[in-house]
């Protein structure tokens, strides 16, 4: 089996029976990783060009060291060493790469729908890498493979994910992936960082952290953005730690054995503490090996699509 | 030259009538049952309205400054096309019509390119800014009809005020595009579901009904007349309900895709569907239809924003705002009001007609068919089932979430002061 479409732009609407390949094909990319020679010839021939318009460890490497453990000839184009640093528009700008015989763009921007723009306009196949605030598939893709690993399965996991839910792709992503593969989402966040209108996109919605933390399953910090408090959506970092933070105590809420997860960087004091980011529970460095497994994974049945 | 226009429907002040029309030296010479052709050229209407000529109390022209996006000859073609022979061109140029010589280029403009007539509306305050009143008494003596810093708000409420006081003094209307920057705070489209769902930063509501809210207040304190621009909003019109209510001079218009498109469409990030108000929900559709029923929005304006595809063709966020609106404008209100029951074609071509007409007392077009009053007609097919293409518009700005959709009813003839235009 192969994905339906040319590009991966986001979850939503994705079927969960191209969720299950996915999930399924990076369980064996991570034998791969885990083998003393990590080389297979899968995607030979191939060009991947990563293009990022944001700053990224993660996302950027991981997708690189994707492509070249699976023999792809990888580029990096970011933003601030090209010609849109000269005012080049997106769309020139995609037409070009997609010239230089690009098979496969990883698009990270900060305008939500750039991504879906470029696809537009190229040939490759486009793989979003987070749009404003929008999406970030890969992202969910690998917490739900790290869920998976973990726990042995995604229906009927009660998920609780909390933070900055409104500029977050990272919740999106998560809430329409992990909703198609039958888990139940509780965000949880204080009012001035949800967004309108949530719970009927089918999800649980609480204004207090401990509701949405107890009994679950998975609890997932976002990241909150040091620039939001300056435009007054909470009063001070401690304040936020305080009410709306990840604690031991809150994290003694949830099921015995629950996971701790982290989409990184982390604010360690902000919306997580140490204590529980480093604690045995978390599950946050295994959820960066993971990414590299699930991206191989992708890779490589993105560009099969043409093979079949 | 006599034109004669025969066997259509007239729509006139008493309601429908079959009939004929005559036209002679650009006026309307005779109505009634069967008129006798004489020397006349013969236009058959049979199946046919034959309407007053439509008129737009707001759209853009962008001449002067942006002619790479509009001008008064493309835009006026437009209008006619679309069955308007009068349009108001508001004063978001290059430089801002905000003094008399902009008014004046304007005017020569229209009498040398245009093929409708225009009617240009000033800056209420210099350079639109918000600040300094405008001459508005010499604007008027040069042709202007109202004062409107559209395209933005005047935030600060005092300045407002004194806008409105002194348009009251030479009998002008203000017309004031309400939006509060810092509720807007950034937002692209409507805040609500299909923000959250496609992660666009969304613009509530309440930054608009502040300021309608606001404004009608002012008016009632000053005794202006307030013309609402493009409300967009259930929560707009009951503001302005209220006003009326206690005998406020206020007036206010809608665009027809305020009317028929809704946020759903943002889905695909097609910037076609940017727009300033950004389109709202499916409630505010049917508040906005009850509004124009019961009288509480007068008329339909087009709000007419032609954009280069260089303006368009970018991340949602980024693309400038507006839809070129002349074109679709009476098929997208007659798909959306008539054919579902919602107006008659009386009730609808009123509110595009005679009644803006009236809201501006635009001089020498009343919006009605009389005798004796400049033949500005349109020929409508109520019928007529089409496909809108964006490539045949006669405007330069393509930008229109309408394209591809099919659309019943439609402008086959357009006559401007006799002559046919379309």
């Amino acid at each position: 089996m192969a994905l339906s479409k040319k590009d991966l732009l986001g979850l939503r609407g994705v079927p969960a029976s191209e969720i299950s390949e996915i999930l399924n094909t990076a369980e064996l990319m991570k034998v791969i990783l885990a083998s003393n020679n990590k080389k297979t010839p899968h995607l030979q021939g191939k060009t991947i060009l990563t293009v990022f318009y944001e700053n990224s460890t993660r996302t950027r490497l991981s997708f690189e060291l994707a492509s070249k453990y699976m023999g792809g000839v990888a580029a990096n184009m970011s933003a601030s060493g090209s010609s849109v640093a000269k005012g080049e528009s997106l769309i020139d700008t995609a037409r070009t790469l997609d010239r230089l015989a690009s098979d496969v763009m990883i698009l990270r921007h900060s305008m939500t729908g750039a991504p879906h723009l470029m696809a537009q306009h190229v040939k490759a196949s486009v793989i979003n890498a987070g749009d404003g605030t929008n999406e970030h598939p890969t992202q969910a893709l690998l917490d739900m493979f790290t869920m998976k690993e973990k726990l042995g399965g995604i229906s009927g996991l009660n998920v609780a994910i909390v933070g900055d839910v409104t500029h977050s792709r990272v919740a999106r992503s998560n809430l329409w992936g992990l909703t198609t593969m039958g888990a139940k989402v509780t965000f949880a966040a204080p009012p001035t960082l949800l967004p309108p209108e949530l719970a009927a996109a089918g999800c649980r919605v609480t204004e207090y952290v401990d509701d949405a933390v107890r009994e679950a399953d998975v609890v997932m910090g976002l990241r909150i953005q040091l620039e939001r408090q300056q435009k007054g959506l909470f009063p001070t970092v401690r304040e936020y730690h305080r009410y709306f933070g990840l604690t031991p105590e809150r994290i003694a809420l949830a099921k015995k054995g629950a996971l701790v997860m982290h989409p990184g960087p982390m604010n360690r004091g902000v919306e997580i503490s140490s204590l529980v980011a480093d604690g045995e529970q978390s599950v946050i460095d295994e959820q960066v090996t993971n990414g590299v497994a699930v991206r191989m994974a992708l890779l490589f049945l993105l560009t099969r699509r043409n093979v079949q | 030259m006599k034109i004669l226009i025969k066997n259509g429907t007239l729509i006139t002040p008493e309601g429908q009538q079959k009939g004929d029309l005559l036209i002679e030296s650009g006026k309307i010479a005779a109505m009634g049952g069967s008129l006798d052709a004489g020397n006349a050229e013969v236009h058959d209407a049979s199946g046919l309205l034959v309407s007053p000529g439509l008129i737009d109390l707001h759209c853009h022209l962008r001449e002067p400054g942006y002619e790479y996006k509009e001008d008064i000859a493309s835009g006026t073609r437009a209008a006619a096309r679309g069955g308007f022979t009068s349009v108001c061109c508001m004063a978001n140029t290059s430089p801002v019509n905000d003094t008399v010589s902009v008014t004046e280029l304007i005017n020569a403009k229209a009498r040398k390119n245009g093929v409708v007539r225009v009617f240009p509306i000033a800056a209420a305050t210099k350079g639109m800014k918000g600040e300094e009143l405008t001459e508005m008494g010499d604007l008027k003596e040069a042709g202007i009809v109202a004062v409107s810093d559209d395209g933005k708000s005047i935030p600060d409420a005092g300045r407002m005020r004194l806008v409105m006081s002194y348009a009251r003094h030479f009998g002008l209307p203000v017309v004031d595009h309400p939006e509060d920057p810092n509720l807007v705070g950034g937002g692209v489209m409507n805040e609500g579901y299909w923000s959250t769902v496609l992660g666009l930063r969304g613009a509530t509501r309440v930054a608009e009904e502040s300021v309608i809210a606001r404004n009608c207040m002012l008016a009632e304190l000053e005794g202006a007349h307030l013309h609402v621009a493009h409300v967009s909003t259930a929560g707009g019109a009951d503001i302005v309900r209220q006003f009326k209510a206690r005998g406020v001079r206020v007036t206010a218009e809608t665009a027809p895709h305020y009317l028929y498109a809704t946020d759903a469409w943002v889905e695909g990030y097609d910037t076609n569907t940017r727009v300033n108000p950004p389109l709202r929900t499916d409630e505010d559709v049917k508040a906005l239809v009850g509004a124009l029923k019961d009288g509480t929005i007068d008329c339909i304006a087009t709000d007419h924003a032609p954009h280069h595809k260089d303006d368009k063709n970018m991340e949602y966020a980024l693309a400038a705002t507006g839809i070129s609106g002349l074109e679709t404008a009476l098929g997208v209100c007659w798909t959306a009001l008539v054919v579902p029951g919602c107006l008659t074609p009386g009730q609808l071509l009123a509110k595009m007609t005679a009644a803006p007409a009236s809201i501006f007392s635009l001089p020498g077009v009343s919006g009605k068919l009389e005798p004796g009053q400049p033949a500005d007609i349109t020929l409508i097919d109520p019928e007529s089932e089409w496909t809108v293409d964006a490539a045949e518009f006669a405007s330069k700005g393509k930008n229109t979430p309408f394209h591809g959709k099919k659309l019943t009813g439609r402008a086959v003839a357009t006559y401007a002061a006799g002559v046919r235009v379309l």
